[in-house]
């Protein structure tokens, strides 16, 4: 007999009671009945495809709020007026829309940041990876991911009351209690772990075949790293650094508290500014009333925060992947 | 031949003396990071510590530093963790058994897949937005607990997913078809096997996003946080307030004592957050035993 439904074990056996799920220990569950695509199986899964499909959901849900209080932002204000405009003051009555002050000052905490975070990061993956002995590494490693597992806001109080406080304040009394520099440095803090263990991954990645074959042709250590390791990871290296990059852009807590909330076009970093997502975090902190412009301006910053971010963080992904075809 | 001594340095000496320089040079780019968490951590506690009492933790958000408690925030922090793990951890867990059982390598797994990469690196304020425009205003449910659990929820998907997928991923296939030779199904192989053995590592990973969401300010303040509240919240639609919150307001207030404050309020917060994770090691450690025994 040329049978078309494989799932069946048994000879046909009317056996009405539904399967119980396996959770029977004791044999008695007969298995006849779990065809493949009974009625209990098509709803597990498509219960389990709804979660994954929720995830979808909110990539809609952000893209679609974002966009639709946007577009009444934009309908009030001209979008190159927001995207070219030097003067940002959202409240008073006169108010005026251009974000490059916010732009500016979210650059120049990155660029902060990114001086400390990216060097560290780095130096800590080619330590871990190349340097440290087995134990060392089983100490190092889980400490770092403490350093990405402390709160932000505990990072933002840092760097005012330390950082700041203790740290600038203490060089020279008179510069503001609220600046840019301290403000980046803890973001660059924050970072390191991240460049770490993307960094990590690309560098133990690379074969040891290249570096036997480095060191056979007469190479010292840290030649062979330098010139043979890194150099073959770079992609991967590259990508930890954009990731991190892109972490540092949408940094909130840390800005929100310490670098200070004036909107303000400068490359001083010892400056009070103000980031896109300080500036969120300070209409937000306010009452605000749905519809107002200034809470529709909250929702436009947000787009211009969420396109940046969504493409470095693709731009990560596509260099990860070519690095991993590459071996 | 003196030409070849161009290509390289032929003191090895030196060279190796570089390397020991160098290799020292990153050894301190690993230590500083972690240089920087002790002096958090001690000024943190130096600062806070004898702010610690019992009224400060029974107590309530007052208008002066000395009678202030935490009460009400650490409640709402756990009623959040609560909300967060009833909603993120059966819907990430559910995701990541989906992509790693049921789906076949086709576009849309792959559109899920990539979206849930970029959804892990969207920033906490974009989310907090998110939360903001739909929760409090679309749905309506105002500034609560509620709004902002879900928010967070969402917030820590991606982390349960792809931990949860990495768990399921690690078990040998060889278990899966043991299980079907027997005649068992697919949601009984999921129910039976996969779910049991990769327990762990699921664990692992819905416990340090618990910790993760407790430790988010950001999307608090966007859906409107309370700052200070002098009831707990009662139901899921009451307004609330979480510790970080606190060590928000506190930070920002003029004034050298409600600073020493916020430091208390983060001794609290680091202690929560040191106890989540110690469960989730143990608790590891324990499942694990207790599938190898």
């Amino acid at each position: 007999m040329p049978s078309t439904d494989t799932t069946q074990m048994s000879p046909a056996q009317p056996v009405p009671q539904p399967p119980s799920g396996g959770t029977s220990g004791n044999g008695a569950v007969d298995y006849s009945t779990n065809l493949e695509w009974s009625l209990r199986e098509r709803i597990v899964q498509v219960l389990l495809g709804a979660c994954a499909l929720l995830t979808i959901g909110t990539t809609l849900g952000i893209v679609g709020i974002l966009l639709y209080e946007s577009f009444s932002f934009f309908l009030s204000v001209g979008i190159f007026d927001f995207l070219l405009g030097t003067e940002w003051r959202f409240a008073g009555v006169e108010p005026s829309f251009g974000v490059l002050p916010l732009v500016a000052g979210t650059m120049l905490i990155t660029v902060i940041a990114a001086l400390v975070g990216l060097p560290l990061g780095l130096g800590a993956a080619i330590y871990i990876s190349q340097y440290a002995s087995r134990p060392a590494r089983k100490v190092l490693k889980p400490a770092l991911e403490v350093l990405a597992g402390v709160p932000t806001v505990v990072y933002g109080y840092f760097a005012l009351t330390f950082v700041s406080g203790v740290i600038i304040q203490g060089i020279d009394p008179s510069l503001p209690p609220l600046n840019a520099l301290s403000a980046g440095l803890v973001v660059g803090v924050m970072i390191i772990p991240m460049v770490a263990s993307v960094s990590e991954d690309a560098l133990r990645a690379v074969p040891s075949s290249l570096s036997d074959g480095a060191y056979a042709l007469g190479a010292t250590k840290i030649e062979v790293v330098m010139k043979v390791v890194v150099p073959a990871a770079l992609s991967g290296i590259i990508a930890s650094f954009i990731l991190a990059i892109s972490r540092a852009i949408g940094e909130t807590m840390i800005v929100a508290i310490a670098a200070g909330a004036t909107a303000n076009l400068t490359v001083n970093p010892l400056e009070s500014i103000q980031t896109m997502t300080g500036f969120i975090v300070q209409v937000a902190k306010g009452d605000i009333d749905q519809g107002t412009l200034s809470y529709q301006s909250l929702f436009a910053v947000g787009l211009l925060l969420y396109i940046i971010t969504l493409g470095m963080n693709l731009l990560a992904t596509w260099l990860t992947r070519r690095f991993q075809e590459q071996y | 031949m003196p030409s070849t001594d161009t290509l390289f340095n032929q003191r090895i000496d030196s060279r190796r003396r570089r390397g020991k320089v160098m290799a020292g040079v990153l050894f301190v780019c690993t230590i500083l990071g972690l240089v920087v968490l002790a002096t958090l951590i001690v000024d943190v506690v130096l600062t806070g510590a004898p702010w610690l009492s019992r009224e400060f933790i029974t107590g309530f958000p007052r208008s002066t530093a000395e009678a202030s408690g935490i009460w009400p925030a650490i409640i709402g922090s756990l009623y959040l963790m609560l909300v967060v793990a009833a909603v993120a951890v059966p819907l990430g867990v559910g995701a990541a058994l989906y992509l790693e059982e049921y789906a076949r390598d086709n576009w849309l797994a792959r559109l899920i897949q990539i979206n849930i990469n970029n959804l892990a690196g969207v920033p906490s304020v974009v989310y907090g937005i998110l939360g903001l425009g739909v929760f409090v205003y679309l749905f309506g449910f105002g500034n609560s607990l509620l709004a902002a659990g879900l928010t967070l929820s969402l917030l820590v998907l991606p982390i349960i997913v792809i931990s949860s997928q990495e768990a399921i991923r690690s078990i040998p296939q060889g278990v899966r078809e043991s299980a079907y030779a027997l005649g068992a199904t697919r949601s009984q192989v999921i129910w039976s096997h996969v779910l049991p053995i990769a327990m762990p590592g699921i664990l692992t990973g819905v416990i340090l996003s618990l910790s993760r969401a407790v430790g988010e300010t950001a999307p608090l303040v966007l859906v409107g946080a309370a700052l200070a509240i002098n009831f707990t919240p009662a139901h899921l639609l009451d307004e609330f307030t979480a510790i970080p919150m606190l060590i928000f307001q506190w930070t920002e207030e003029p004034g050298v004592a409600f600073r020493e404050l916020a430091a208390a309020a983060i001794i609290v917060l680091l202690a929560f957050l040191i106890l989540t994770n110690l469960t989730a090691i143990l608790l590891r450690n324990y499942l694990e035993q207790e599938r190898s025994a």
